[in-house]
């Protein structure tokens, strides 16, 4: 963890873009409702909600919540049935199949819970794909992509194939490939339900390490409490509506509480 | 440079040399099913070849014409020019056309199967790959980047199973035809029909495996990126 080092050229450019409280993802009144078996069933029942760049916000709730769903509208893989989700101030609803692919590429890094690296492929070249996505020359992919490994602590293992890495590296190439095109955003779906109390852990401490190195926001939707910790704010959705959002600060204190009874 | 990118929104090229290396290491990868894929290319373009090396061979022996050729022809019943410079009559002619009908009709049907194969072995690979897919989709590929990968994964096989079935189908052939009519077969050897019969195997196995590719290329296409974050499987 300490070879970690963030390279100085990378904070400079965020530094600049990094204005107080500047909204990098909003959504206006989202609902969705799904029909199933002929019944409507209410996944999301107008939610509103600012996410601010550069912060690191986890989003939680019950499975069942309509949490992964909103999740999904925030990261532009669903669309809303009614109300407006915009992404860096773009309305997510009007862009075509290309435009999308575009603002995935370019705009949003994923982060799964099963990892889902492409298994034919090496260390590096699943973090160097979204720049080959994005048009990078292969040089300047492998680069990059060398770097980013670095920075995951795994520069000695670039030419690995997945299954010959563990979990919490497979998912630590999974974070490296988030970050391949400098996203403004990052969403993580449950990143560590499929790892081990240490190896979560670690994954944790990698994305907030990230998030403050290079300014890029952190979503992530979890069950994890150890990412209430780390977390500037934390969302609550609950039968499909914002239940409560609490400060981190406000978060130290009730957790405190809780021990404390 | 990539902000440069960014805000000159440069378009996502196509990376062909990409979606090549990525379709070969999938082939590779799941290699014995791939071959069980390609055996049944190989089997029908055997077959086709075989019928169409068959023909050119007995056709280029019935156009040498020979008094001796022509016995061992007729021993096999295949209708001959009859005596030497006089035309075929209309009856041969007929029931000639007839057995080129039958022909064309089973190639057909065993190349239709073929295609079927080959279409049902691509869906598996396609449902197989979900994950895959929607998480490449996540990463900002765009649904031809997909299709490419498919079809290249299925062209490498037909080319492939169409060699083979070229090579197995002339040699059976071959083999057969010295059984009939010894060495005739070499002395009348028909290099350019056959040349001809296996381009035009190459084209139909590739053409084949193509159009067997397309829906399930397709279907992979549209899938939505949302199935890469569903947790089952």
């Amino acid at each position: 963890m300490t070879e970690t080092t963030v390279a100085p050229d990378d904070q400079v450019e965020h530094n600049e873009g990094d204005e107080e409280k500047r909204t990098v993802v909003r959504t206006q009144g989202v609902k969705k409702i799904y029909t199933m078996g002929g019944t409507e069933v209410h996944a999301l029942r107008g939610v509103d909600l600012e996410i601010y760049s550069g912060e690191y916000l986890s989003i939680m709730g019950p499975s069942g919540s309509g949490k992964s769903t909103f999740f999904n509208m925030v990261g532009g893989l669903d669309k809303p049935t009614a109300g407006k989700v915009y992404i860096d101030e773009v309305d997510v609803a009007q862009l075509d199949a290309y435009e999308l692919a575009w603002l995935r590429c370019r705009k949003i890094g994923y982060i799964f819970q099963s990892f889902n690296l492409i298994p034919v492929m090496t260390a590096l070249e699943n973090v160097t794909l979204p720049m080959v996505f994005a048009g990078l020359t292969s040089d300047e992919s492998r680069d990059k992509g060398m770097d980013l490994l670095k920075k995951v602590g795994l520069g000695e293992r670039h030419s690995h194939k997945p299954q010959e890495l563990s979990g919490g590296q497979q998912q630590r190439v999974a974070v490296a490939r988030a970050l391949a095109n400098d996203p403004a955003v990052v969403l993580a779906d449950e990143p560590t339900a499929n790892l081990d109390l240490q190896t979560g852990t670690e994954i944790i401490e990698l994305l907030r390490e990230m998030n403050e190195s290079s300014g890029v926001t952190v979503i992530s939707a979890t069950h994890d409490h150890k990412m209430l910790s780390v977390s500037d704010r934390v969302v609550w959705i609950k039968d499909g509506q914002k239940e409560r959002v609490v400060l981190r600060k406000d978060l130290e204190i009730e957790t405190v509480h809780v021990e404390g009874e | 440079m990539t902000e440069q990118a960014l805000a000159g929104g440069r378009t996502i090229s196509l990376p062909m040399s990409k979606a090549l290396e990525i379709s070969i290491r999938s082939l590779k990868i799941r290699f014995g099913r791939s071959l069980i894929t390609t055996s049944g290319i190989v089997l029908a373009i055997a077959f086709l070849m075989s019928v169409w090396s068959q023909n050119e061979v007995i056709g280029s022996l019935r156009d040498a014409n020979k008094s001796e050729i022509n016995l061992e022809l007729q021993k096999n019943g295949v209708e001959t020019l009859m005596a030497e410079g006089v035309d075929a009559s209309d009856e041969a002619k007929a029931r000639l056309a007839e057995d080129r009908s039958k022909q064309t009709w089973l190639i057909s049907l065993s190349l239709l199967v073929c295609v079927v194969g080959i279409a049902n072995a691509m869906l598996m690979s396609v449902t197989e790959r979900y994950r895959e897919i929607g998480t490449m989709k996540c990463l900002g590929a765009l649904d031809s980047f997909i299709i490419k990968l498919f079809l290249l994964e299925s062209t490498f096989q037909g080319l492939a199973g169409t060699l083979v079935g070229i090579v197995v189908g002339l040699t059976m052939t071959l083999l057969l035809a010295m059984l009939d009519y010894g060495m005739f077969v070499f002395e009348y050897f028909p290099t350019g029909g056959i040349l001809r019969s296996a381009l035009a195997a190459i084209v139909s196995g590739t053409l084949l495996s193509l159009i067997g590719a397309m829906l399930p290329a397709y279907k992979a296409a549209k899938m939505e990126p949302v199935e890469a974050m569903r947790s089952d499987t």
